[in-house]
């Protein structure tokens, strides 16, 4: 299987070229098909290489290949290399396997766009980044695959550029993720610096032998890095505009694998993080429980359908650093694989919402829509339940898990969570009661049914388009095959993904022991009795019913007062971080640049044609025509460099 | 008449001369032009191409015969010229100068297909040709005076290029390049004298870089120092470093396409090839002192040039701006004076002539159809010109620094290097990485996003003919930045023998890669240095892993 283990990146890489050179004469679906086929090509051998591993025992799971050398400079090699084990291909499984889902989605959900073979093109080659981000067997290569994802990421953000907004929100996540990359560079360069290699097999080897100190500083520089990937606190703000981009990307990219990039890169190293000071991980538990916390809140007083995911998965991504953080790198692989399926169920239900509701985004413009889409409802609500950590559903396992180790590294993280969690079964069932139950407002013109809607889009100017539905009457329906198959699909995924990890007895325990071989060194063990657990369990499933229970109230019993109470303006606008940061940006912070640039102009050129002047007028009458002066010059230098050269050939002649 | 003049000398050099034939070919060209019926001007353009595609197949021939691994001048030509003082046609290819002449022999066709002249063809083809023999012959030249006037003839085509065929401001920013250029020059002219008689005590005197080069020590070290820094403000301006660069806005976006791309892909590489082979070389001793300040101008280029690019109004501008930061990046490879650092600083003169060289041909391309560089009057581009706008995207994300790419290559060896020597200034660096992607993307989104107006809306699609002259630009992108080995295979060996001749002519030890599971800590930060948080006395231990620790 060695040999092979190329075949999962070079077949969306095979799809990517040529749709960029033939898409157009494929045209559309036959593009979308090829995609798809690509990238279940890939699926199919990540299945091939997981079986090989699995036949294999325990500590000869890794399998390696090396391509080429891609940068050769002295000391610093660094090759084209894959490195199959059990942490890459857990992700590999779902990344490829959920890709492959959204890609056949994406053909429905495509479906009359202009630039429907553009939006493979750009897909087949985000896939390909993200198998090489997590099967690189070196930090470069993981690089080029981080990067890599985000150049898509930033594509796919302004598919439909013409519109400003959607322009912007692809640079704004682009130029946000170079601020962590700057992270990644330097943790490469001092990695490098210090420890000789960049292949994570010998950073492993060397760790034994490493000061604290260095490890402290690569791990704490690629954090910076995930952050920024991860959307973590400070440097969050680019996911929520991402959700600019087409739906399917939004599941496929900003939920279910790219953003989750940062938690395997912080998983990948765990055997450097075990070297670091202590407050490396502290200061990682407490920025995603921060993280989770903050953007829940958030989350409660969104209208935009999408937002709320968006900022759900902002607050999701925050538990699984709060793991990390918390040394407990399999429960946030854990959680980020159910998290994977429930969140790009979630992603794709509300993407056939819009289909069918025609572009609409804002939820306040819906309501009752369970009988017209029974099979987005029905998955919908699967994914719902998942989510907020219903007992039996995925979201139940993995959360718990991590809520454990957080009550072991501290009480007062375990209290974030448990509050968190209260808050994420809250907003998702106010998004399903304000989406599939309540009453109708979409059955009369938007002046009528949602008054304040109309009004606000009034004074903003905006029109129908992309997320912006019509005005008057709609008429919802359910979408078609191609959008409900994968739905159907991940549904059982999402309910039933705790099963590769259930804590009731230890043969169920599969995940923990595949990924045992990668974590070992880093992994904290729980010293919990069965009666901690079980009364941490109780608490937790407590506080997911309860927050079910008030937006049961308030959204279902359609107790508006109270939902003005809930749906504070400070929290529809985030906090005005995002703001406040964007008015720091196009004030001082312009300013700043522009002071630079001008100071340019006028001081460092300045001086120089101060010279200049000083000396044109000095010269006084001997300065001949000022257009004539310099050229002459130079006509006089061409005639100097002849006459000398010839001098000189005269003398090496005759001499 | 030319028996003397041309006459080899030594065994190896009576095959073809073929680096003699380079620098002559297209001097031949620029006469052949010249003669040409002043109304024929498709004739002149014709032969100009011609003359310009042999050239480019020569510099792939000099590849083609150059041997990888070996570190010395190789192809040597030499002939004499004048006996006293020693003046020769002296010519040979190392692995640096093979890298600079192959991109001369690239770009120049390119550039002359793919950004015609709008009036008075036939000498803007002459010029450009003469332009090629100067840079040629500056790259080839291993005789100090031959560089010199090499060097100092590439300014005269330079000149009229612009101020013939450039835009508005045109006279006035031909007159301060070359003022600017020539000023720094004579400095120059001063210090190779200087150097050429001093070195001889009264003993024949001669310009011979290898002569002078490899015998060091006859020079005083404070004179050595003089004699860099008259060397190092020649090509501080022609790089140019920060704060010697305010030439170059006005130089870039006053010239036609064609002089854009060859002044930022060729011309400015004078200046670092400059550094390297008559800085670096001629002056171990004094480029190891003169290093912390050069490598700190080179920072702040970086970040300078990119918060002034990112305010530019006029695209061209802007382009000329990031110039400014990518060159600091290669002075601060240079001056790192690391394997890693100096092979990524060559790797990186060429992918940013390669990539920014492609970028000026856009921004051409885009005046041409509009009329216009005004960032402000150009909108949604990429909806009627979507294939115009994807080979935009792909030459920004080179200049970014996108892995897979040519400009990631460059800066990932160059910063690796600097590391080593340069902790922090590589840290200041970096940031220059976020700004590229600030400037660069905020651009593309003002020019090609968004709904274009009806100006905009009728814009026309790439060409096939400019997708012909794009393609090679692009494929090589995209080459260099998968597979570089080839290129660093053969930059290697003269660069480590660069930095062993530093090595054995000052105090200065190139650090050691770490072995796997120590820490190096740069000379710079030997004594008491715990800023990067280094604590403990197993880092002591490893210090002294780096040959001749003190």
């Amino acid at each position: 299987m060695n040999d092979l283990l190329f075949l999962i990146p070079a077949l969306p890489l095979a799809g990517f070229a040529l749709l960029m050179f033939f898409g157009k004469r494929l045209g559309e679906p036959l593009a979308g098909w090829v995609a798809t086929a690509a990238v279940a090509g890939s699926f199919a051998a990540t299945v091939g290489v997981f079986l090989d591993l699995v036949s294999k025992p325990e500590h000869e799971r890794a399998l390696t290949q090396t391509l080429f050398t891609w940068l050769p400079v002295g000391g610093f090699q660094v090759d084209v290399g894959f490195l199959a084990d059990p942490l890459s291909v857990a992700m590999l499984l779902f990344i490829t396997g959920i890709a492959t889902l959204i890609h056949l989605y994406s053909i429905g959900y495509m479906h009359g766009d202009e630039k429907f073979t553009k939006f493979f093109v750009y897909l087949n080659l985000f896939v390909f980044s993200m198998v090489m981000l997590v099967l690189g067997d070196n930090m470069v290569i993981t690089f080029l695959g981080w990067e890599g994802v985000g150049a898509c990421s930033y594509f796919l953000i302004s598919f439909w550029f013409q519109d400003d907004a959607n322009a912007s929100a692809g640079k704004k996540a682009f130029v946000t993720n170079r601020i962590g990359d700057f992270g990644f560079m330097v943790a490469i360069l001092f990695t490098f610096a210090t420890v000789g290699t960049l292949n994570y097999g010998g950073i492993f080897e060397a760790s034994g032998a490493m000061s604290s100190s260095t490890a402290t500083a690569i791990v704490a520089l690629l954090f910076v890095g995930a952050c920024g990937k991860s959307a973590q606190i400070p440097l969050f703000v680019w996911l929520p505009d991402a959700m600019a981009g087409p739906t399917p990307v939004s599941a496929l990219i900003h939920a279910a694998t790219m953003v989750t990039a940062g938690v395997y890169l912080m998983t990948r190293i765990n055997p450097v993080m075990v070297l670091a000071a202590d407050w490396v991980p502290w200061l990682i538990a407490i920025v995603g429980a921060l993280t989770a916390l903050f953007a829940a809140t958030i989350a409660v007083a969104q209208n935009d359908i999408k937002k709320v995911l968006a900022y759900s998965t902002v607050s999701q991504l925050g538990y699984m650093f709060l793991a990390v953080g918390s040394g407990a790198y399999i429960a946030a692989i854990f959680h980020m694989i159910t998290h994977a399926f429930f969140k790009a169920l979630l992603f794709l239900g509300s993407g056939s919402v819009i289909h069918g509701m025609h572009e609409e985004q804002d939820m306040r413009r819906m309501g009752a829509l369970r009988k017209l889409l029974p099979i987005t409802s029905a998955t919908f609500i699967v994914g719902w339940l998942a989510i907020a950590g219903f007992p039996g559903f995925s979201g139940f396992f993995s959360k718990d898990e991590i809520l454990l180790m957080a009550w072991e590294k501290s009480p007062a993280l375990w209290a974030i969570g448990v509050v968190t969690a209260l808050l994420t079964a809250f907003y998702m069932s106010r998004q399903v009661f304000m989406v599939f139950y309540g009453e109708k407002h979409w059955d009369r013109p938007i002046a009528e049914a949602v008054p304040e809607l109309a009004a606000e889009r009034e004074a903003a100017g905006v029109h129908e388009g992309h997320g912006v539905g019509p005005s008057g009457e709609i008429h919802p329906h359910e979408s078609g095959w191609k959008m409900t198959a994968p739905l159907v699909i991940l549904a059982p995924f999402a309910l039933g993904a705790g099963l590769i990890n259930t804590p009731f007895w230890d043969g169920g325990k599969f995940l923990e022991h595949w990924l045992e071989p990668v974590v070992h060194l880093g992994e904290a063990h729980s010293t919990a009795g069965t009666g901690l657990k079980v009364g941490l369990a109780l608490i937790a499933t407590i506080t997911a019913l309860v927050g079910i229970a008030i937006a049961v109230v308030i959204y279902l019993k359609g107790r508006r007062d109270l939902a003005e109470k809930v749906e504070q303006p400070i929290l529809a606008n985030g906090w005005y971080y995002d703001s406040s940061i964007a008015a720091f940006m196009g004030g001082p912070g312009r300013k700043a640049f522009q002071f630079i640039a001008d100071m340019d102009k006028k001081i460092v050129d300045g001086a120089v044609d101060g010279v200049g002047t000083v000396v044109r007028e000095g010269s006084g009458k001997a300065r001949l025509a000022q257009n004539g002066f310099v050229r002459s010059y130079a006509l006089g230098i061409t005639i100097g460099v002849v006459v000398v050269v010839a001098l000189l050939l005269t003398k090496a002649v005759y001499a | 008449m030319t028996a003397p003049l041309l006459a080899a000398e030594g065994a190896a050099s009576v095959s073809f001369p073929i680096l003699t034939v380079l620098i002559v070919t297209p001097a031949v060209g620029a006469l052949v032009v010249a003669l040409v019926n002043r109304r024929r001007s498709d004739v002149a353009k014709q032969v100009a191409v011609l003359f310009s595609f042999a050239t480019g197949a020569l510099s792939i021939g000099a590849l083609a015969l150059f041997k990888t691994g070996e570190a010395g001048f190789q192809l040597v030509e030499h002939a004499r010229w004048i006996d006293e003082p020693q003046i020769a046609w002296s010519l040979g290819l190392d692995g640096i100068s093979l890298w600079m002449v192959v991109l001369t022999g690239i770009l120049f066709p390119i550039a002359m297909l793919g950004a015609p002249p709008h009036h008075d063809e036939k000498p803007f083809y002459a010029w450009l040709l003469l332009l090629e023999a100067g840079c040629l012959g500056a790259f080839l030249a291993k005789d100090l005076f031959l560089f010199f006037v090499m060097f100092e003839i590439v300014l005269v085509p330079m000149y009229f290029l612009i101020s013939g065929w450039g835009y508005d401001d045109r006279k006035y920013a031909a007159t301060k390049f070359f003022l600017y250029t020539m000023f720094g020059s004579a400095f120059m002219l001063v210090g190779i004298i200087s150097l050429a008689y001093l070195h001889a005590k009264g003993g024949p005197v001669t310009f011979d870089l290898q002569t002078l080069a490899e015998n060091q020590g006859v020079i005083a070290k404070s004179t050595g120092r003089w004699l860099f820094l008259s060397f190092a403000i020649a090509f501080a301006i022609k790089v140019p470093l920060f704060p010697f660069h305010t030439w170059l806005p006005d130089a870039h976006t006053q010239a036609p396409t064609a002089g854009s791309v060859i002044l930022a892909g060729v011309l400015l590489k004078l200046g670092t090839y400059g550094f390297i082979r008559f800085g670096i070389y001629l002056f171990p001793e004094a480029a190891v002192w003169a290093a912390p300040g050069l490598v700190t101008l080179g920072v702040i280029g970086i970040v300078y040039g990119a918060v002034c690019a990112t305010m530019q109004r006029d695209l061209k501008r802007l382009v000329a701006y990031s110039s400014v930061a990518h060159l600091g990046f290669i002075a601060l490879g240079m001056f790192a004076l690391t394997t890693q650092g100096l092979s990524g600083s060559v790797f990186q003169m060429v992918a940013h002539g390669l990539s920014t060289g492609a970028l000026f041909m856009l921004v051409g391309m885009i005046y041409d159809r509009r009329h216009t560089r005004q960032i402000a009057a150009l909108k949604g581009l990429q909806k009627p010109a979507p294939i115009f706008a994807a080979v935009f995207t792909v030459v920004m994300l080179a200049s970014i620094g996108m892995p897979g790419l040519n400009g990631f290559v460059g800066e990932l060896v160059i910063l690796q290097g600097s590391f080593l020597t340069r902790r922090w200034w590589t840290v200041v660096a970096v940031t220059g990485v976020i700004l590229a992607a600030l400037y660069l993307l905020w651009a593309y989104q003002r020019v090609f996003h968004g709904t274009p107006d009806d100006e905009n809306a009728s814009f026309p699609e790439l060409r096939f003919t400019e997708g012909l002259v794009m393609a090679p630009l692009v494929g090589l992108i995209v080459f260099m930045g998968v597979y570089p080995k080839p290129i660093f295979d053969r930059i290697e060996p003269t660069v480590a023998h660069l930095v062993q001749h530093v090595e054995d002519n000052s105090d200065y030890r190139e650090p050691g890669v770490a072995q796997e599971g120590e820490d190096v800590v740069p000379e710079s930060e030997r004594q008491g240095t715990d800023e990067a948080g280094d604590d403990g006395g197993h880092d002591e231990a490893a210090v002294t892993t780096s040959e001749g620790g003190h």
